[in-house]
């Protein structure tokens, strides 16, 4: 292949991508492909975005060495690019005050969005709030039980929270709502969709939006050790903050690539997330890539103990760069990740969202692969304050 | 009769035609039979033959509930073939499937036409699946002469309307407002201009779906496009009262008919 593996700008990456959704949408789906085009090429949209970054995201994100936690997972260097410091706790709102301004470019006064742990949902909420939008955040009736306090912030911020009733009732039935919404209310209403799935051009926006991650991470690397890390790992539900991460390191061959992916009970048990560890090519929510379906290629229930990484699909780039061999992916069960963000939090005094603990999990994987002393960057996504409730609960904390 | 020439037939005479949607396999595979069967004998002049997904992005409520269901009570994708079976063993109206892509795929695209066409179906109605997505579909349905039925939307471009419609053979499948499927009370001046820029083409006829659930409607969309497309007031009709209340529906609304 001739182009740099970085270079892919869709609507494919290899057989995956692709836009297979009704009809209706696809003008849509124009327009935003065309408007996106004219703004990246912009320098006026680049420095407008450059400057919320500066000004409201609070980046560049720092880099922190994660010393004890190091000593105890396997003798790695460990760094973490902290995305869990930006306004709103996560990487989620680089892409959303990008697709903000695109929905200002567009002329488009109301947004709409998908949420599955509520990371999404607060990041598109606080946007809208901030760009003067309506905005309606779209829920798993389920996901809003486990996640309510981030329910409640979205309310607060303005933004109406809509509980789906339908299917699993999580992450995956949140975006086929949105995506009925969409259909009805193309005119006056921008999807923001928060991963790198969907129909083309989400896949390759919500990336650039993200790539900023890996761009920054790059130079503060060169910076603080003077070599490119030997690995780079993220956690990977959709893959947002993981193909952020990435991006800047695809054409890197001697930088190793680790996603890890939400093993849930196992992946041997029907109680998982692991999509491109167990599952095969396939249509879902617009976009050909991997997902997990039964032989009828019905969408199977995910499941994970964290609400961002329960979803049974995955961005198609991360399909392409799984089958090419230049990423690897990886799956860490619920305790695993459990118990990776209580010694976070007990070495390092950084409690990490469940999601990014399993990114954390992958560590003393990483140990057994590479040199004594290597140096691994993991993206530290998000923070684990939404994920009280849930880990007061697994380990006993809640009461005095 | 093929489904072209049941649209023309239909349309010299000035009796118009009505196409009845119903989920193969809701709530039992037998009970869908005797459900296509009964739309048949009572008015319907096409049968589309909905393929229960567990992601339909482009129905509503009604719709949604019902396949929902028909998958609880364990339907299969093999189970397709044994309704278009069963309902061809009794009558001899054409049936188009209608099928969400990734269930296809997953059966594989030329196994699922072939399949199709033995067990005497016509063709297949796409509602995710878009010409510029649909290269193994369209060669599977030529080798196999099965109709390939895409949409068309108010959002359409000419160019769009263009590649959609002559990509199509059997009819063009005119979706009548910006929305999801589901009854509403008018069904939209847009859908008239949608069939008409479907018809300017002149490669294939056009029916229009979403929304029409009245036969005043059928009435209506039969003065300016090929046919009328029902699905969710008779899935409603089904689930008030049984047979009866389908029979019932399937009655009024062919009373739009000429």
């Amino acid at each position: 292949m001739s182009q740099k593996l970085g270079e892919q700008v869709g609507p494919y990456f290899g057989q995956y991508g692709g836009r297979f959704v009704p009809e209706p949408l696809i003008a849509a789906l124009d327009q935003l492909s065309q408007v996106y085009e004219e703004a990246r090429k912009d320098p006026k949209f680049q420095e407008e975005l450059a400057e919320l970054h500066r000004t409201y995201t609070g980046r560049p994100s720092i880099i922190t060495e994660a010393q004890r936690f190091a000593a105890v997972t396997g003798g790695l260097r460990v760094f973490l690019k902290r995305e869990d410091l930006n306004h709103t706790g996560s990487h989620k709102i680089n892409n959303v005050m990008g697709q903000a301004l695109l929905a200002k470019r567009m002329g488009k006064k109301r947004i709409i969005a998908e949420t599955g742990a509520g990371q999404h949902g607060v990041a598109s909420a606080t946007a809208a709030a901030y760009f003067g939008l309506d905005c309606v955040v779209y829920m798993g009736e389920v996901d809003t039980e486990r996640q309510a306090l981030n329910v409640a912030r979205m309310k607060l911020l303005g933004a109406e929270v809509v509980a789906v009733k339908t299917g699993s009732r999580t992450l995956k039935d949140a975006i086929n709502e949105a995506l009925r919404d969409w259909v009805a209310n193309v005119e006056t209403t921008h999807y923001l969709l928060g991963t790198v799935a969907g129909p083309h051009p989400f896949p390759t926006m919500v990336r650039d939006f993200h790539s900023i991650i890996g761009k920054e991470s790059k130079v503060q690397m060169l910076e603080l050790t003077g070599e490119l890390p030997a690995a780079v790992a993220a956690c990977v539900g959709g893959g947002s903050n993981a193909i952020g991460i990435f991006h800047a390191f695809l054409d890197d061959p001697d930088v190793q690539l680790w996603g890890f992916e939400a093993a849930g009970d196992g992946i041997d048990t029907p109680m998982h997330a692991a999509t491109l560890s167990r599952g095969a090519p396939g249509v879902l929510h617009g976009a050909m890539s991997y997902m997990l379906q039964d032989e009828d290629g019905q969408t199977s229930e995910s499941h994970s103990i964290s609400a961002g990484l329960d979803y049974p699909g995955v961005g198609p780039e991360h399909s392409w760069l799984k089958d090419l061999g230049r990423a690897q992916y990886h799956g860490v069960t619920d305790s695993e990740a459990m118990e990776a963000m209580k010694l976070l939090s007990q070495t390092e005094g950084i409690i990490p969202a469940i999601e990014t603990a399993h990114a954390l999990a992958g560590i003393p994987h990483l140990a057994k692969i590479l040199p004594a002393g290597a140096s691994v960057l993991v993206n530290l996504s998000g923070r684990g304050d939404k994920d009280m409730e849930t880990a007061g609960r697994y380990f006993g904390l809640l009461g005095a | 009769m093929s489904v072209q020439s049941v649209l023309e037939t239909n349309k010299q005479s000035g009796r118009g035609t009505l196409v009845g949607y119903f989920p193969a396999g809701y709530p039992t595979v037998e009970d869908s039979i005797a459900a296509f069967v009964a739309l048949a004998q009572n008015g319907c002049d096409i049968l589309e033959v909905g393929v229960p997904y567990s992601d339909p992005v482009m129905d509503g409520l009604v719709i949604q509930k019902a396949t929902e269901k028909a998958l609880e009570n364990g339907f299969k994708l093999n189970q397709l073939f044994e309704v278009i079976r069963g309902v061809r063993e009794q009558v001899d109206k054409p049936m188009l499937v209608m099928s969400y892509y990734n269930p296809v795929l997953r059966y594989g695209v030329e196994r699922f036409a072939d399949e199709l066409k033995q067990a005497g179906a016509q063709g297949m109605i796409t509602p995710d699946l878009i010409p510029d997505e649909a290269s193994k579909w369209l060669e599977s349905a030529d080798k196999h002469d099965l109709d390939r039925v895409f949409l068309v939307a108010p959002s359409s471009s000419d160019e769009r309307v263009s590649a959609n419609t002559k990509a199509s053979r059997g009819f063009v499948y005119s979706v009548s407002t910006m929305g999801i499927t589901g009854e509403r009370a008018e069904v939209d001046k847009l859908a008239r201009e949608v069939a008409g820029r479907v018809s300017s083409i002149g490669s294939a006829p056009t029916c229009v779906g979403v929304g029409v659930s009245t036969g005043a409607q059928v009435r209506d969309v039969n003065t300016y496009a090929d046919g009328a497309i029902v699905g969710t007031a008779l899935i409603a009709a089904y689930e008030s009262n049984g047979l009866d209340g389908l029979i019932e529906k399937t009655r009024e609304l062919a009373s739009g008919l000429g």
